[in-house]
């Protein structure tokens, strides 16, 4: 068992997943307010990680970390170090592989309060900030933990973009997927089987838990 | 007193001008997709018209000229949705305690003044999903009123109900108006709930307010032969008017008709004129006329209905079968003088009652 391994996967999802709640409920909040011509579009353009190949998403996102591309470069000149290759080039791939995880369930969630809802906090003398807080917040939660679970457990299944843009460095950028498809490739078929199982218990745990809670709150909904 | 005058071309046409004094009840009637909601929106600030100036206790809410655009926020307005959009993840206390004012240490007193005037004291702890219709509109009024507003606005407020509650809760609004001291708005397509309820009645078609009045005014007085259609007049007739020695008359068909306010009309004025089903009156058939009944008229009962004790009997008028005649009478009356379809009957069509509308 590779727990260093373990170790970069558990940090790596935990981040994605923390840093995706405000960027994926800004998007989806933005989304969720306009009707701009073209709205399609966006939602394409951040559902795109779910369809296409990993290996052309890592491509690009390898092409854009290099030192020689404006972003690759930004972070060379501000840390020093290079994107690609770095714990952080796989944490920023990881929110732009995730996002469409994060943004369709809380978009789903936002879209389906009654837009009376919120004209009533409007009415009842709320800010809009307010009744985000207060209102459009704790009636979106549903979809909100939906979208931490999904994208935690995304990022921790990622294989194809991790390997593409993390290589395989040790403590660094080799999570568990890495680990296990080394441990087959060098024949330690123990190692593999051990981490696969602690994937497998924790996709499944996961799941279970966005499946349960979603079918509390549409039975209080129901109602 | 709110003032109300909208202008818009687009989206919707709006042409609206209303008033409304504190106090009052001023029910906004028109057909579905009229434009009622619209202007409620436009009241509350969750719409903006193209042109026009909203004002409320001398402040302006809204003022296309003077750019003057309050958010609803500002504007301290009570408004009760069709579906009364509680939020569904609070319990009653607390979607009212959101809506108080920031002073939190007379949350708990004010609340319980609140849910004690509209009858719901002990549902507190409740979530709206386990109240009934009309427990969710009391909440929802509850809510409007915790804002201390300066108009109470009410779409719709009876749809969402069965009419066993919605009977039981128009007391309930009856009785909690006379505590409110603000202009309270309307908007209903129930001719019959707005006539129950309101001081006034502003009658809206296709964006634009037609006539406003007491419901007296606007049911049986309507201005012109439009609005009596939009306010479901049945007995609305063409006819014209002749000198008749000092005074004129009503030429409907082969009948000279009494009229007792012809003012502002000319002799030989072609006209419309309309007339309410229960001010034609039934002539005893044990008393013949002997010439003194009032516009005397003699017709053949084609149709007959009885609902909620009250009898409309369909009299076919003239020598076609075409000009029909409705009359409302207590159902006691038609069975004490055992009505019958086919019979003929003798009836007067009650001069003062006549309201004449120029074509």
């Amino acid at each position: 068992m590779d727990w260093q391994a373990f170790e970069v996967s558990m940090s790596l999802a935990l981040l994605t997943c923390l840093s995706l709640l405000p960027i994926g409920l800004a998007i989806a909040y933005f989304l969720a307010k306009s009707n701009f011509v073209g709205r399609g579009f966006v939602e394409a353009i951040i559902t795109l990680p779910l369809v296409l190949p990993p290996t052309v998403l890592g491509y690009f996102l390898l092409v854009g970390m290099d030192s020689n591309s404006f972003l690759g470069g930004l972070f060379v000149s501000v840390t020093g170090q290079s994107l690609a290759f770095s714990f952080v080039g796989l944490w920023f791939a990881s929110i732009i592989y995730s996002l469409p995880f994060a943004v369709q369930p809380m978009l789903r969630s936002l879209e389906s309060i009654a837009p009376e809802i919120r004209e009533a906090a409007w009415c009842s003398g709320l800010s809009k900030w307010k009744t985000f807080f207060k209102v459009e917040l704790p009636l979106a939660w549903p979809g909100i933990i939906t979208a931490m679970v999904l994208s935690f457990s995304h990022t921790l299944g990622e294989f194809g973009v991790v390997l593409m843009i993390g290589g395989n460095i040790a403590g660094e950028t080799r999570t568990l997927s890495i680990a296990i498809y080394d441990s087959v490739v060098s024949f330690e078929h123990q190692q593999a089987q051990s981490m696969s199982l602690i994937l497998l218990a924790i996709a499944l745990v996961t799941i279970t838990t966005v499946y349960t809670f979603n079918r509390k709150q549409s039975r209080v909904a129901a109602l | 007193m709110l003032k109300v005058t909208l202008q818009q071309i687009r989206p919707t046409v709006l042409d609206v001008e209303l008033n409304c004094e504190k106090g009052e009840v001023l029910a906004l009637v028109g057909p579905s997709g009229a434009g009622k909601s619209t202007v409620l929106r436009c009241i509350a600030g969750l719409q903006s018209p193209q042109q026009g100036v909203i004002s409320c206790k001398g402040h302006t809410w809204f003022d296309s000229d003077a750019k003057v655009k309050q958010t609803p926020q500002q504007r301290r307005v009570g408004m009760v949705f069709q579906n009364y959009a509680l939020f569904p993840h609070l319990t009653v206390l607390d979607n009212i305690k959101l809506a108080l004012d920031v002073d939190k240490s007379l949350h708990d007193e004010q609340s319980e003044q609140l849910l004690e005037q509209v009858n719901l004291s002990g549902l507190e702890q409740r979530y709206p999903h386990q109240l009934s219709g009309g427990q969710q509109q009391r909440v929802a009024i509850a809510r409007a009123l915790a804002r201390q507003p300066e108009v109470l606005l009410l779409d719709e407020p009876f749809s969402a109900v069965d009419k066993v509650t919605r009977r039981k809760l128009y007391m309930e609004l009856n009785t909690l108006r006379r505590q409110l001291d603000m202009p309270v708005i309307l908007v209903t397509h129930d001719l019959d709930e707005a006539a129950m309820l309101a001081d006034s009645l502003c009658v809206i078609h296709q964006g634009a307010t037609l006539q406003q009045g007491s419901p007296e005014d606007v049911l049986f007085r309507p201005d012109n032969v439009a609005i009596a259609r939009q306010v479901d007049a049945r007995n609305v007739f063409s006819g014209q008017l002749i000198e008749h020695g000092n005074t004129l008359k009503l030429k409907w068909y082969e009948h000279l008709i009494d009229v007792a306010m012809t003012f502002g009309f000319s002799a030989g004025q072609h006209v419309h004129w309309t007339l309410s089903p229960s001010k034609v009156l039934l002539h005893q058939r044990v008393r013949k006329s002997r010439g003194e009944h009032e516009n005397p008229l003699e017709g053949r009962i084609c149709e007959m209905v009885s609902l909620r004790g009250i009898t409309t009997l369909i009299l076919n008028v003239g020598h076609t079968d075409s000009v029909s005649l409705q009359m409302d009478l207590p159902e006691h009356v038609a069975m004490r003088n055992d009505l019958k379809i086919g019979e003929t009957i003798s009836v007067s069509l009650l001069a003062n009652a006549i309201h004449l509308m120029s074509e």
